[in-house]
């Protein structure tokens, strides 16, 4: 009997069915509303729009609930949609001194101009699990007045005493580059690194972070500030001839203050890490400032030689939709190599067998 | 939310034009690796988004296409990707080599000979013939510029001398128009010289890598091999069981587990093909429906 399969779309059809009926569960349980899922599994929702690069919660939602909850599934689904919209240009640079901060923390001073903010955080909670969470009244949150002034960056405060490396200076009328539009190639500039990074995985970025700390390329970070809120997106019209705000997304920004540097020219100063994320996301911002400071090594004089310090090994395996399409792959059918490879290793195996039929008993190595 | 509204062939014409840019580049650098801004597409990386967006690019609504696996038009990711241009595209599809315009292909050349006018669009997962004996970017890129080739063949003798034979079977590494050493992507070695003086034109597409490479019609592919070692296009010595082929690269498929097994052809369409055309074929015919 010939059992090569013909009738695979009836097959696919069918499979695609049993998995809404999985997906669906058990019809005697409600149904998950999409703002149950934005309003709370908010972090999830975080890391699939700052992964999949959309800024959007609810498109971000219908992907947690499309992917059963899968949630690199969930961001491949969104990068898959995003890759259709049409480009209009670059937003303005963000400016996260001008955040709405409602978290913002610093291990470098134990007290800061506009104050330690804890804000929603896990932080100091005792994981014990609740099983008293499921239903029950949650009291309402004391909120202190906003704040009337921007809380300035650690930073910038560092900064000002030319004590850490200046931000790079914006080059006017050079267009943002587009790791989207255009191949990557080696070497990358910092910015595309960046954007690299953003819409990298975040276990794979917290491995690498955690191996620079662990002496795999030590960066001696300190966690200069850490700060959540919202950020204004502003948009330059060429017709108005003026930038016009788009809205406010969260993002989480961690700058990393790490091992300095100097020279016999040059007084020492701080040098630094970058992360920044959509949402609240800060183990996935830490772990990009780590790298970040990490694949500077060319650029500062440092050796290369740990994974988190190697642009080409970092940057071509970040990628959790590229990474998981060509290990899943791997289901494919690959009979026709295997077959290959089959005959082969039979071929050898006959020629041993001779060889050692015609009774000269020891394997010959043709050559070392 | 608005429902999406994608265009003919899901891409849109401004990326369809980069990729035809890239197409053309390639063609006029036969064997070079072109990098072009490969987009995501709504299949995994891995699965075939490479061979997708050339097919996407040069696809046109007169097009007939046909998709293959492995050689068959029935295995599940075949089926699922004719069904993605069906869709997207509205084009005929075929199962018949011969009357396809276009042929997207995973790991097989078809048996029945190409002709002109016709396109081979290859996926292929890793485009570089040296990533497994150089993993860097920038050293491999530096090695095809100066056409340094000296560490595969360093290999391919390793192999002599370790196995008597060259051990690779599939992606068997070949030099396009006497320049760029090339990989065909996972096809067995069986269908190398069918890539020689062919006179359609053969695309590859790797999504993942982010490169299309080409071999324009009538362009000299040679194997590459040593004059003591000379390349060998192999098959298994056994003949299809459903249409008697002795010239066809075979499956081989266990049929109960005391070692019973049986070989059929891999190309359906060509084994179908023969036995519908055999005068009296004592094979038991099961060939299955046209998918148009």
């Amino acid at each position: 009997m010939y059992v090569a399969v013909k009738g695979g779309e009836k097959a696919i059809a069918s499979a695609h069915r049993l998995l809404a009926h999985e997906r669906r569960g058990d019809p005697e349980i409600p149904e998950l509303s999409l703002s149950q899922i934005s309003g709370q599994l908010g972090r999830a929702v975080d890391r699939v729009m700052c992964e999949g690069s959309l800024y959007d919660r609810e498109l971000a939602a219908l992907a947690v609930k499309q992917a059963c909850g899968d949630l690199i599934e969930a961001i491949f689904l969104l990068r898959a949609y995003r890759t259709t919209l049409p480009r209009f240009g670059s937003s303005e640079p963000l400016d996260t001194a001008n955040m709405q901060v409602r978290r913002r923390i610093s291990s470098t001073f134990k007290d800061i101009p506009g104050g330690q903010v804890l804000g929603p955080t896990f932080d100091y909670t005792h994981r014990l699990l609740d099983t008293g969470l499921e239903g029950a009244n949650v009291d309402e949150p004391h909120l202190a007045p906003a704040p009337s002034a921007p809380l300035p960056r650690v930073t910038d405060l560092l900064g000002a005493d030319d004590l850490i490396e200046p931000s790079p200076e914006e080059v006017p009328g050079r267009p943002v580059e587009d790791l989207t539009r255009e191949p990557l190639e080696f070497p990358a500039s910092r910015e595309l690194r960046l954007q690299n990074l953003a819409r990298g995985d975040e276990g794979f970025l917290l491995a690498l972070g955690y191996s620079t700390q662990r002496g795999y390329g030590r960066t001696h970070p300190f966690a200069g500030e850490i700060r959540l809120g919202e950020v204004e997106v502003e948009f330059f019209a060429e017709e108005l001839g003026f930038a016009v705000p788009l809205g406010q997304i969260t993002v989480t920004e961690c700058q990393m203050v790490n091992q300095f540097k100097g020279s016999a020219t040059e007084a020492p100063r701080f040098t630094r890490g970058y992360g920044l994320t959509f949402g609240h996301s800060e183990r996935k911002a830490m772990s990009m400032a780590l790298v970040d400071r990490s694949l500077r090594a060319r650029e500062l004089g440092e050796e290369v030689k740990a994974p988190a310090q190697d642009e080409e090994f970092v940057l071509s395996h970040s990628d959790n939709v590229q990474a998981t399409g060509f290990v899943e792959h791997l289901k494919l059918p690959h009979y026709v190599d295997f077959q290959a490879e089959l005959g082969l290793v039979r071929r050898m195996r006959e020629e041993v067998a001779g060889r050692q039929h015609a009774g000269d008993g020891k394997l010959q190595e043709a050559a070392e | 939310m608005t429902a999406p509204a994608y265009n003919f062939a899901y891409l849109d014409e401004q990326t369809k034009r980069m990729i035809r840019r890239a197409i053309l580049k390639a063609i006029a650098i036969p064997g070079y690796q072109v990098p072009f801004a490969s987009r995501e597409m709504p299949m995994p990386y891995g699965w075939g988004t490479g061979g997708v967006q050339v097919t996407a690019a040069i696809l046109g609504p007169d097009d007939i296409l046909k998709v293959i696996d492995q050689g068959s038009d029935d295995t599940t990711n075949a089926v699922s990707i004719r069904q993605f241009f069906r869709k997207t595209a509205g084009v005929t599809t075929t199962t018949r080599t011969r009357e396809a315009t276009v042929i997207q292909t995973r790991h097989r050349i078809p048996e029945t000979p190409l002709a002109e006018g016709q396109v081979l669009v290859y996926q292929v997962p890793i485009p570089e013939p040296l990533r497994f004996l150089e993993p860097r970017e920038t050293e491999t890129r530096r090695m095809h510029a100066h056409a340094d080739y000296g560490l595969m063949h360093v290999k391919l003798y390793e192999d002599i001398a370790r196995h008597g034979h060259i051990a690779t079977t599939y992606a068997y590494p070949v030099k396009v128009d006497g320049r760029y050493v090339m990989d065909p992507s996972p096809t067995p070695k069986f269908d190398n010289p069918k890539m020689d003086n062919c006179p359609a034109l053969q695309l590859f597409g790797a999504g993942r890598e982010k490169r299309i490479y080409a071999i324009p019609p009538h362009t000299e592919v040679v194997s590459l091999d040593f004059e003591d070692h000379p390349f060998e296009a192999s098959r298994t010595d056994e003949t299809c069981a459903l249409c008697g082929a002795d010239d066809t690269f075979l499956d081989e498929v266990i049929t109960d587990d005391r070692g019973g097994r049986m070989f059929v052809c891999s190309d359906t369409d060509h084994c179908e093909t023969r036995r519908v055309t055999a005068t009296a074929a004592p094979w038991d015919s099961e060939a299955g429906a046209d998918h148009v």
